[in-house]
């Protein structure tokens, strides 16, 4: 099993001696840092950053859902044109449903999530001294950050940012004329996601290639933490799938820009005929939705990742069927790309085609299940220490059980016929892949902020941000179920012009207020993050008795992580409560030699000497049994 | 948190109760003011935002507070030897409290509003989709109940004490079977019965008897059209588009010189009906969820929907105890800023009742568009040969 790990001591010394000479200036430090530790709490500030924006504009626009006759003379001041006497435009509606969807996915759920935690966890839990190239992942933070600058400008501009929708489906995006959105806004988008997309090309090679290159001695992929595995995986994914989003955006800026056709025919707009000829809309579709399907498990399964670990260690037992999370996770992930075709069902795709992308959908739920009922057996009889990232941990299992259940709804296609873009569909990713997510970052944040910041978040503000947020995540979605049964459309700006709609708006005003209730939860979490990272208590080295190598680091940051060699690997990372131990954890790098009374036949699968010798352990104890 | 320590609890009280009394009186001016004079106020404004500004933090400080008592609690137990707050065990009961109200809040939720949902269905298809409906929501009713029980009972159950160790449990090649197995065998008979529906449901293939109808889409409305007395519609091109031949139907095709445009989707009950989904500028969806029907309408790309509808309007009617009842078709693709109010009236009736009423309606060919098209004379191809000079970059 491990002829992949390559351990070249070489790279190693080359990089001691490389250290010394840099000097360490401010801006090498604090700024243009090319340490993974740094880089990570870089993404991981930009990432909550962007979270609040994103945040604050949902709240704008459930007020508008809340009360759409409603004027508010403060949002006049606060957005100008964009609300004229107080109430929030069509347009401007559009636009910030637009924004805060790119924001969430992209910026927060892929860019914060993974960049903060691959880059974080990769080398300290595969015992490496930094990325296989520290500069391109810092490239990778900068351009991640003017992608985010230039998403956030188009506030700026005259006509507003765009609006067609997260998923920019051309025409509407295609043509400037169509929407207000669609002229300069959608421009700065495009702009936007291609420099984003460089960084997550240049972030993903540098996690596959770390994982596959720099693991230390003794760390062969089967004894990988799952973090890693699920980090390694999106990487995978991301190389894959964002290249084709980049043909589909550069073919979308060549239709607006230089009269090209390739999304775009048959087309009288605002009573003017057009010239475009022989393009195909459902093309740009196809394209989108080629990453846009790996995307959403781009963004879970790191979630999925961080879960798993901290709810082994924090139910002091060990992650259960841990081969079989790996295989589910290879399984989600290879399956990931042969679904995307059930975001088209209802497209005019050829119908038949849409069977196939539906068999394909509902196959892809085994190993999610499989996934669930193993985070379900790992609690079963454990020992469990409710940290807040525990919560978080819990909850985010609960949001994807809840979120998930409705997909086998969605990939249904006959079912998604009178679903699809409704209500429903909201509550489904919002649960499955938003709150979940969200969660699982959280669980991540609340676990390794000691390492990261050397010093303890509250837990009893972090319990109190826990208990709001995931009551008022489940008050806000569950009842859009029904909005959707009820066949109300997604993107709408006001339910007001059907008589039908109208005795949804007290359950609207219900969502928004809860809403505006877990936003507020924000607040304790961001006070608590920021306020920790001053004044938070000191750290221990390992303070929550876990096994990976992260925590044999010291606590102080050195560039190169450990002082000294690097810890040798010699079992799995979930040794946890493992009977004949006196303890209830033993650490990666704990050597089977000092931990006899505690091996079992299975440690030594693939390691004949060792089960030689430790049959031989066993034997000589019974023999001492018997002489007492 | 050193100015919490500068706060104690009688003061804050005092302030809260303050606040409260002065800022509803605020309100209240406010809203009797907006109700006087339309102009509105911007001092009363700001005092609105103050308001819940000063309440956000009244909020953070009694939490600041019952965070320092539990703190001066704990702290005093500890003192006097005994144990602290036990946080894992309270957290633990909160998992179980969670569990039983949250299935209580998902039960009632299912009941009142999931009674709101959409009626049953006005077509033929949807019978068979809404059973497949049922037992999908039976079958994850089961499974959300059974995981979510498990997940919060277990972390009622095993949470943690210093006493107990876990139980060493790291696989079981035998449990981790059945349940790979026993979804699998679920999810593919959910695919086998949803396959076949789908391809059933899709059908739309042109057979003799279908009454075609031409839906087309732009911004922000939709056209209707249906055949004439010859039972086909006529074909278009989007060149052709005037003010006044909106559509762009191209009359050198015999077939379109009777077509008769329409102002509501007036179909007969029991006839099968083959939606012919046209749009012009953006996509559109056409989505008539009483009917589980929804077809995107693609600019350069006709779609189909074939159905039967199979309850009239005044059935519905008295089905649904709503006087005003409509079957109503409207926008489920974004499209633009007025999205929201893209719809179109939906009635199904009688033959009897549909013979009547469309031979009432307007031929598409109307006068002032046979003028402009110099009908009998001169023929539309002048302007085709007009357009197609203009020519996209890529042809
Ligand atoms: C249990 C397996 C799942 C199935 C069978 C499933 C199925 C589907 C289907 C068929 C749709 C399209 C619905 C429509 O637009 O009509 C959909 C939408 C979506 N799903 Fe899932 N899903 C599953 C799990 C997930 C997961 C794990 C995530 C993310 C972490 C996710 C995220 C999304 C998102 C973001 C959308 C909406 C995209 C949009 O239209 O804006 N789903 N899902
Ligand atoms: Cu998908
Ligand atoms: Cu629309």
């Amino acid at each position: 099993m491990s002829t992949l790990a390559v351990h070249d001591h070489g790279v190693v010394h080359h990089e001691e001696g490389h250290e010394h000479h840099h000097k360490a200036t401010f801006l090498n430090t604090y700024v243009f840092s090319q340490d993974h530790k740094y880089i990570a709490k870089q993404f991981l500030v930009t990432g909550i950053i962007m979270a609040f924006i994103a945040m604050t504009l949902s709240i704008l626009f459930r007020i508008q859902l809340a009360y759409p006759d409603k004027s508010f003379p403060i949002l006049e001041t606060l957005l100008g044109r964009f609300a004229p006497n107080g109430r929030i435009s069509p347009d401007f509606y559009m636009s910030l449903v637009t924004i805060h969807g790119t924001i969430m996915v992209f910026f927060v759920l892929t860019a914060g999530l993974s960049g903060t935690f691959a880059n974080l966890l990769i080398p300290l839990q595969v015992g490496a001294r930094d990325m296989a190239s520290p500069f391109v992942n810092m490239l990778s933070y900068w351009f991640f950050f003017i992608a985010s600058l230039i998403m956030l400008s188009s506030f700026l501009v005259q006509k507003g940012p765009a609006s067609g929708g997260w998923t920019i489906y051309p025409p509407l995006s295609a043509l400037p004329k169509s929407m207000p959105g669609s002229d300069m806004g959608m421009t700065l988008w495009l702009i936007s996601m291609v420099l984003f997309i460089a960084s997550q090309l240049m972030g993903g090679i540098n996690y596959i290639s770390t994982v596959l290159n720099m693991r230390t001695k003794g760390m062969d992929l089967w004894k990988m933490p799952l973090t890693v595995w699920a980090l390694f995986l999106t990487a995978v994914l991301g190389v894959l799938s964002f290249p084709v989003l980049v043909a589909g955006v550069v073919l979308l800026i060549f239709d607006r820009s230089f009269g090209t056709s390739f999304y775009l025919s048959d087309i009288v707009l605002n009573g003017k005929v057009m010239p475009y000829e022989g393009g195909s809309p459902i093309l740009f579709q196809h394209l989108f939705w080629f990453l846009g399907h790996p995307e959403v498990y781009i963004v879970i399964m790191p979630a999925m990742g961080l879960s798993s670990e901290v709810l082994a260690v924090n139910s002091r037992k060990p992650i259960f069927g841990y081969h079989a999370m790996v295989y589910s996770l290879i399984g989600i992930a290879v399956l990931s790309f042969i679904v995307w075709g059930h975001h088209m069902f209802v497209t005019g795709m050829n119908p038949f085609l849409g069977g196939v992308f539906m068999i394909t959908t509902l196959i892809i739920a085994v190993p999610s299940a499989v996934k669930t009922f193993n985070w379900l057996a790992t609690l079963w009889r454990g020992n469990i220490r409710f940290t807040p990232a525990m919560l978080f941990a819990i909850g985010m299992v609960s949001f994807f059980i809840s979120g998930g259940l409705t997909g086998i709804f969605l990939g249904n296609a006959a079912l998604d016929i009178n679903l699809h873009d409704t209500y429903f569909v909201i509550a489904h990713f919002h649960l499955v892949m938003g709150s979940a997510a969200i969660f699982g970052m959280l669980a991540g944040v609340y676990h390794w902020f000691p390492k990261m910041y050397r010093r303890m978040m509250d837990e009893r503000l972090g319990y109190l941000h826990f208990w709001l947020t995931f009551i008022g995540a489940y008050l806000v979605f569950f009842p859009m179920h029904f909005m959707g049964l009820d066949g109300v459309p997604r993107r709408y700006y006001a339910f007001t012009e059907f008589e039908s709609m109208k005795r949804w708006l007290t359950v609207n005003v219900f969502i928004t207020w809860a809403a505006i209730m877990a936003g507020i939860a924000q607040l304790a979490f961001a006070y608590n993050f920021v306020h920790s990272i001053f004044w938070g208590k000191k750290t221990v080295q390992n303070p929550w008795n876990a096994n990976t190598l992260e925590w044999t680091a010291p606590i102080e940051h050195h560039h190169g992580n450990w002082i000294g060699e690097i810890p040798t690997v010699y079992r799995w990372p979930y040794d946890y409560s493992k009977p004949g131990h006196d303890e209830d954890f033993i650490p990666q790098n704990v050597p089977f030699s000092q931990t006899m009374s505690s091996n079992l036949p299975h440690d030594f699968e693939d390691n004949p000497g060792g089960l030689e010798e430790h049959t031989k352990w066993t034997n000589a104890q019974k023999a001492n049994e018997a002489v007492k | 948190m050193g100015f919490k320590q500068l706060i104690n609890s009688k003061k804050t009280l005092s302030l809260f109760a303050a606040f409260v009394l002065f800022g509803t009186n605020q309100l209240m001016a406010q809203a009797t003011a907006a109700a006087d004079t339309a102009t509105v106020d911007k001092s009363a404004m700001w005092t609105g935002v103050g308001y819940y500004v000063l309440l956000f933090f009244v909020a953070s400080l009694c939490v600041a507070i019952l965070g320092k008592i539990l703190r001066v609690y704990d702290l005093t137990q500890k003192m006097q030897g005994k144990k602290g707050l036990n946080w894992n065990g309270i957290m633990g009961v909160c998992c179980a409290l969670f569990l039983i109200t949250g299935m209580y809040g998902a039960f009632w939720s299912l009941d009142v509003q999931g009674s709101m949902k959409l009626p049953e269905s006005a077509s033929a298809h949807g019978v068979a989709i809404d059973s497949m409906f049922t037992t999908t929501t039976i079958l994850t009713l089961i499974v959300f109940v059974i995981t979510q029980i498990c997940l919060f009972g277990f972390a009622f159950v095993y949470r943690g004490s210093d006493k107990r160790k876990a139980y060493f449990l790291p696989h079981n090649n035998l449990i981790e079977k059945i349940w790979t197995i026993i979804p699998a065998a679920v999810l593919t008979i959910l695919v086998v019965f949803g396959f076949f529906t789908w391809q059933k449901v899709e059908d739309s293939s042109q057979q003799k008897g279908d009454l075609n109808i031409d839906v087309t889409g732009h911004q922000f409305a939709w056209e209707l059209r249906y055949p004439g007395a010859d039972g086909k519609l006529g074909s278009l091109n989007f060149r052709l588009y005037t003010a006044l031949n909106k559509l762009g139907v191209d009359f050198k095709d015999r077939n379109s010189l009777d077509d008769i445009s329409a102002d509501t989707l007036v179909l007969p009950v029991h006839q099968s009906i083959r939606l012919n989904i046209h749009a012009q500028d953006v996509i559109h969806s056409v989505y008539m969820p009483h009917f589980r029907l929804q077809q995107n309408a693609v600019p350069g790309l006709p779609t189909f929907f074939k159905f039967v509808p199979t309850i009239t309007t005044a059935e519905m009617r008295r089905k649904t105890d709503n006087p005003n009842f409509e079957y109503l078709l409207y926008c489920n693709k974004i499209c633009g800023g007025a999205h929201y109010n893209m719809q179109k009236v939906v009635r199904v009736v009688t033959q009897a009742e549909y013979q009547d009423w469309i031979a009432k309606q307007k031929p598409y060919l109307s006068d002032p568009l046979k003028k402009e098209l110099h009908f009998a004379d001169a023929t539309p191809a002048v302007q085709v040969k007009a357009a197609s000079n203009r020519l996209a970059l890529n042809n």
